[in-house]
């Protein structure tokens, strides 16, 4: 007996739709239990005030700061590097294998697992340039790691502005450099930042790289340089959830939320930006 | 003077398209300068097939198999599960959804990948864990089968989105073209679309898989961290990532047990390396 193939239609599209619904659902529930378990936690005390009783009260203010520090060190970094990389392949590369070989790097960049970048920042920052564990460390071995991040999003931006454009303003006699400093650059402005925020998104969630190379497991103070460690958000709760026995759970979800919180706040200004650049587009 | 500062501003814009290639090769060569040290302790072979990971006994015993293990368990079980689910989610956004819902599924799978991987490691061990014990009546859930469920997880936004992208890049006239011969659309995704996307959702699976065996902090905080060679899916596993995260923090700089954590980064550079290359040349075959 052959089924009939309207039927086997029926009967594999349900199929897909039950695949997509256990991968969505779970996502919404995840943030549902959240914030649901983490919200009561959530006070002025909690986000303004030091660890203490070995982080089973108090707040997880250093924690918010470092991250903070962390953040704006690698992007500090990382923006220049990528967006100036992006214009090269955007603007000056030809197809060839150098370019070829560039984009396998950037490639391989974004897939070397994130506890390599972790290794690399030991080698590297704190042993063989002796930043010792600090902030400075950790802020460049984040700034790598998204570097992929920056540089494809602001290769897109750059791409997508109309090759039109570039050739009014050589034909009105500006140079190549001029073009794209004042014609190329600024039309691409939102999809670099776009690409900016993700990163730093990336980079305020990552664990695994910062571990070696500035997380400090309980420090009550808040940094004064760039070479002092820091408590870090992701590590805190890594640290509150495994490490340190008998944690109220409140205050676990409270750091998950904030984490959380944080992270999808900047992931929701990216593609809201992207949103709104797409809409008013000209062309 | 403005040629001068043209030419100085094109050369700094080589300099940082280069910086990719540079980074590479720098984080290549410093797991090479701290972790080939301890193949004067062990021989290479010896390394990768030894059966017991005891670094902190006197003699030293360094062998990653257990560890090799650990990862291909989790790895395998996370295949298994993300591999059908995440390229049926991928076909049905881009062929099935009505576009209000897509655009949603969209986003969904997007607030997937944005969610740290440390959130979603304490998620699975306040849920997940307990499950698995209970349902499976273990002493501890912390098993390879959970860290197995919650990577296939993560790997989820990998697959689905390449998979969809490459899907999507499949001309439209082929679509066209077997709608009007008559087939219907799920004869049309099967015999055509699927095919003719298949190096691009293989790239997927690769990448995916890539992420799994990466992944770090979820799986050191679920799989329970057991250095032993694993028999079953229903006991704890140590993966290579979770044993560095985990046990950098003791060793001392300059000692065997450092070099050999960095020659497990190494082991895990190789491997990411070899996964993104191939896949790259799968996507690009497919274009």
């Amino acid at each position: 007996m052959r089924l009939n193939p309207y039927k086997t239609q029926k009967i594999a599209f349900f199929f897909l739709f039950l695949a997509t619904l256990l991968i969505v659902v779970p996502v919404g529930l995840i943030v549902v239990i959240i914030i649901q378990k983490g919200l009561p936690a959530i006070n002025w005390q909690f986000l303004s005030d030091i660890p203490r009783q070995g982080m089973r009260a108090g707040g997880i203010f250093p924690a918010i700061v470092g991250t903070i520090y962390l953040v704006l060190g690698a992007i500090i970094f990382a923006l220049p590097i990528g967006v100036l990389a992006a214009i090269y392949l955007s603007e000056y590369s030809k197809e060839n294998i150098l370019t070829r070989v560039i984009r396998l790097a950037i490639v391989n960049l974004a897939g070397v697992p994130s506890v390599v970048y972790g290794l690399f920042g030991l080698a590297l920052f704190v042993v063989f340039f002796k930043f010792g564990a600090s902030i400075l460390s950790g802020s460049l071995t984040l700034g790598i790691m998204i570097l992929p991040i920056i540089i494809t999003t602001s290769r897109e931006a750059l791409e997508s502005v109309p090759q039109s454009f570039r050739e009014v303003s050589l034909s009105l006699g500006a140079s190549k450099w001029q073009t794209i400093r004042h014609i190329v650059l600024p039309n691409a402005i939102p999809g670099i930042l776009t690409g900016t925020i993700l990163g730093l998104g990336r980079a305020a969630g990552e664990t695994a790289p910062i571990l070696f190379t500035v997380a400090a497991f309980y420090l009550p103070l808040l940094p004064k340089s760039i070479f002092d460690q820091a408590m870090a958000l992701p590590y805190h709760l890594y640290v509150i959830s495994t490490q340190v026995p008998n944690v109220d759970e409140k205050i676990r979800y409270g750091t998950a939320l904030v984490l959380l919180t944080l992270v999808l706040f900047m992931n929701l200004v990216a593609i809201i930006i992207r949103y709104k650049f797409r809409k008013r587009k000209k062309w | 003077m403005r040629k001068v500062k043209e030419f100085i501003v094109e050369k700094l814009i080589l300099i940082c398209g280069l910086a990719c290639i540079f980074f590479v090769v720098l984080i290549f060569l410093f797991l090479l300068k701290e972790g080939l040290a301890v193949f004067k302790i062990v021989s290479p072979l010896q390394f990768l097939s030894g059966k017991s990971w005891y670094p902190i006994s006197e003699p030293p015993q360094l062998g990653i198999l257990p560890l090799i293990l650990g990862s291909l368990f989790v790895t395998v079980g996370a295949a298994i599960i993300s591999i059908p689910i995440g390229v049926a989610c991928a076909i049905y956004i881009a062929e099935v959804a009505p576009k209000k819902i897509k655009e949603i599924l969209k986003a969904g799978i997007e607030l997937l990948a944005a969610i740290p991987s440390v959130v979603l490691g304490f998620i699975g061990m306040v849920t997940l864990v307990p499950w698995v014990k209970s349902i499976f009546h273990l002493p501890t859930g912390l098993t390879a089968l959970s860290g197995s469920i919650m990577l296939a997880f993560m790997a989820m936004p990998t697959i689905v989105s390449i998979a969809e992208d490459a899907l999507y890049s499949v001309p439209k006239n082929y679509k066209e073209g077997a709608l009007a011969l008559g087939a219907t659309e799920w004869q049309t995704i099967w015999r055509v679309l699927l095919p003719a996307a298949s190096s691009g959702i293989l790239a997927a699976v690769m990448l995916g898989i890539g992420r799994v065996i990466g992944e770090t902090m979820a799986v050191m905080m679920i799989t329970g961290n057991a250095a032993v060679i694993p028999s079953s899916i229903l006991q704890p596993v140590r993966t290579l990532t979770a044993t560095i995260a985990a046990e950098m923090g003791e060793a001392v700089v300059g000692g065997e047990h450092y070099f050999a954590l960095f020659a497990i980064g190494i082991v895990l550079f190789v491997i990411s390396f070899a996964i993104n290359v191939s896949a790259d040349l799968f996507l690009h075959r497919s274009k």
